[in-house]
């Protein structure tokens, strides 16, 4: 095994740190006694007892997890048949604007998208809440989805869907028997991927948002804006913690996985 | 036939809807004026006055008033002039660590790879408020600094380009480091004993071998910072001062203060204008790549 040089140790060890400490300092000062988020003043979790009890944050968390799970499960749906008439469509009338329709949302600026649904909305007289920025996360998040998936699509072998086309199944069936679970796990990271997309997103759910439906990141950033405030670190907290969990958890999920399929192989190698 | 029909349709017409459609309104509305109403605009498009009515209406008055008014182009180019440097900036923190893990033992790159995803994953207005606490004149850094005595006075960094620097760099570190590190994993080691054994120094074979070869993750993770940076808003409103000019602030202002539609359609249609650019070169970059890997 080869050693690391000092300099790849030191590089990584800083930029890691960068990464880390002002995460780790958040975590710290949310268990702070004190309401100076900058002074400590002994360890407390009163902070998350006052949260708790806060109402408005409670909504708006409420509300966020409603739009983040209609948007991110319609987006998987819309996004994997977008893949696959991407991937497997062939040629059909339209299809370039087609593609560049699903690329351009992932590079637009969010004040961009956001106005422009936002002037839709008005436009043909929809009323703001829950079910505008569900329409609207849908639409940016499908993309993401898309990408995630046709780049599974693309390296999975055509034949097997055709050898089971050739044994008698109808075309649903195929996709279901043999298509979906091959590609399932990209489907799952695709819908991973637009749940945390929905739940972080501030600007298009505030141009989209109505007065009814204010969203957790909406009600951080007000409260932000007003300095910083230990309640706030307590939530960052609990959203930080949640994340590392689903992040790990997804992680060893994966690995056992590799390891069984691997293992699948070898035995299918032997005979 | 008609499931085929069906699977093209629906995202088909979903997309049309909600994404093309919206730009025809917003462009549409940039070439109208403000006016005192619900909605703030005029004129509104009738059938019974006809098309031709409708269209001698519209005119190019926003964009003009853009281009006299100092404001958006002082916002226009320090919006590019603050990407251009924290792109650079980003490029600096986040090569030497694409280069460090990809140099790494294998059995440590799948942690150090999800170390550097992880905080993708969290929340990035938690990550921008993260360095509220640590710049401010009261914060983290200061008290740190002055405790180990390099500065009696604290310094003011919240509020200023420099906190905005800071934070672009932090929140969008791991694009650039993926794009390179994939372009470095795939390096053949034994170019740069080639070139060692050839008679570079180690500082050279790096400058002649290694950089080219990593150019397409550079360029790759360069764009992927660079073009969402532009039209940022959330860093600049929060760690950003007064006197911090971004285009993507700019916008917000004036549709949510401001209440001028048009001139915030103006704002946004010029934006996407000046995107394109970026956005084809990074197109192509793409392509190449894809090429070169079949």
């Amino acid at each position: 095994m080869r050693r690391m040089s000092w300099f790849n140790t030191v590089s990584l060890t800083l930029g890691f740190a960068f990464l880390y400490v002002p995460m780790l300092i958040l975590v710290i000062y949310s268990f702070n006694e004190s309401k100076l988020v900058t002074v400590w003043a002994g360890f407390s979790t009163k902070w998350y007892g006052e949260l708790l009890q806060n109402e408005a944050f409670l909504n708006a968390a409420w509300v966020t997890l409603k739009v983040a799970v209609m948007s991110s499960t319609i987006a998987t749906v819309l996004g994997t048949m977008a893949a696959y008439v991407l991937v497997r469509g062939g040629r059909f009338m339209g299809r370039t604007l087609f593609s560049g329709m699903i690329y351009a949302p992932l590079v637009m600026p969010e004040v961009i998208t956001g106005l422009s649904l936002l002037l839709l909305f008005i436009g043909i007289g929809l009323d703001r809440g829950v079910m505008t920025i569900v329409l609207a996360h849908t639409t940016f998040s499908m993309c993401y989805v898309s990408v995630v998936v046709s780049s599974r699509l693309v390296t999975f072998d055509k034949s097997l869907e055709e050898a089971a086309l050739d044994l008698g199944c109808s075309p649903s069936e195929a996709f279901r028997l043999v298509t979906l679970p091959i590609i399932a796990p990209a489907v799952i990271s695709g819908w991973l991927l637009a749940f945390t997309l929905s739940l972080d997103d501030l600007v298009i759910a505030s141009f989209t948002s109505g007065p009814a439906a204010t969203t957790l990141p909406i009600k951080i950033y007000s409260a932000v804006r007003l300095g910083v405030s230990p309640e706030i670190n307590a939530l960052s907290t609990l959203m930080i913690a949640i994340v590392t969990l689903g992040v790990i958890t997804a992680s060893l999920v994966n690995k056992r996985q590799m390891v069984r399929q691997k293992r699948d192989a070898q035995a299918a190698e032997r005979g | 036939m008609m499931r085929r029909f069906f699977l093209i349709s629906v995202p088909y017409v979903w997309l049309l809807a909600l994404f093309l459609v919206p730009f025809v309104i917003v462009l549409k509305i940039s070439l109208s004026d403000v006016e005192l109403a619900r909605p703030p605009y005029t004129p509104h498009f009738d059938w019974a006055t006809g098309v031709w009515a409708f269209l001698s209406e519209l005119d190019f008055e926003n964009f003009t008033w853009l281009a006299e008014d100092d404001l958006y182009w002082k916002a226009y180019l320090s919006s590019f002039k603050i990407a251009l440097i924290s792109t650079l900036l980003t490029l600096l923190v986040g090569y030497p660590m694409a280069y460090a893990m990809a140099r790494a033992p294998s059995e440590w790159r799948a942690t150090l790879m999800m170390l550097v995803i992880l905080p993708f994953w969290t929340s990035f207005l938690i990550r921008v408020y993260a360095w509220m606490g640590i710049l401010s004149n009261e914060g983290f850094l200061n008290q740190f600094l002055m405790w180990t005595g390099v500065i009696s006075e604290p310094l003011t960094i919240l509020n200023t380009n420099t906190a905005v620097y800071i934070g672009i760099v932090y929140t969008y570190l791991p694009f650039m480091i993926l794009p390179i590190y994939a372009a470095l994993e795939r390096l053949d080691e034994s170019l740069i004993e080639a070139a060692e054994d050839l008679g570079c120094s180690r500082l050279s074979a790096f400058w002649l071998v290694t950089i080219p070869l990593s150019k397409t993750g550079i360029i790759a993770g360069s764009f992927l910072v660079f073009i969402p940076v532009l039209g940022e808003f959330v860093i600049p409103s929060l760690l950003g001062g007064s006197d911090t000019l971004m285009i993507g602030k700019v916008l917000w202002e004036e549709f949510f203060s401001n209440r001028d539609w048009p001139v915030a359609s103006a704002v946004a249609v010029v934006l996407l204008l000046l995107l394109i650019i970026p956005i084809v070169l990074f197109q192509r970059n793409q392509q190449k790549q894809q090429e070169a890997e079949q």
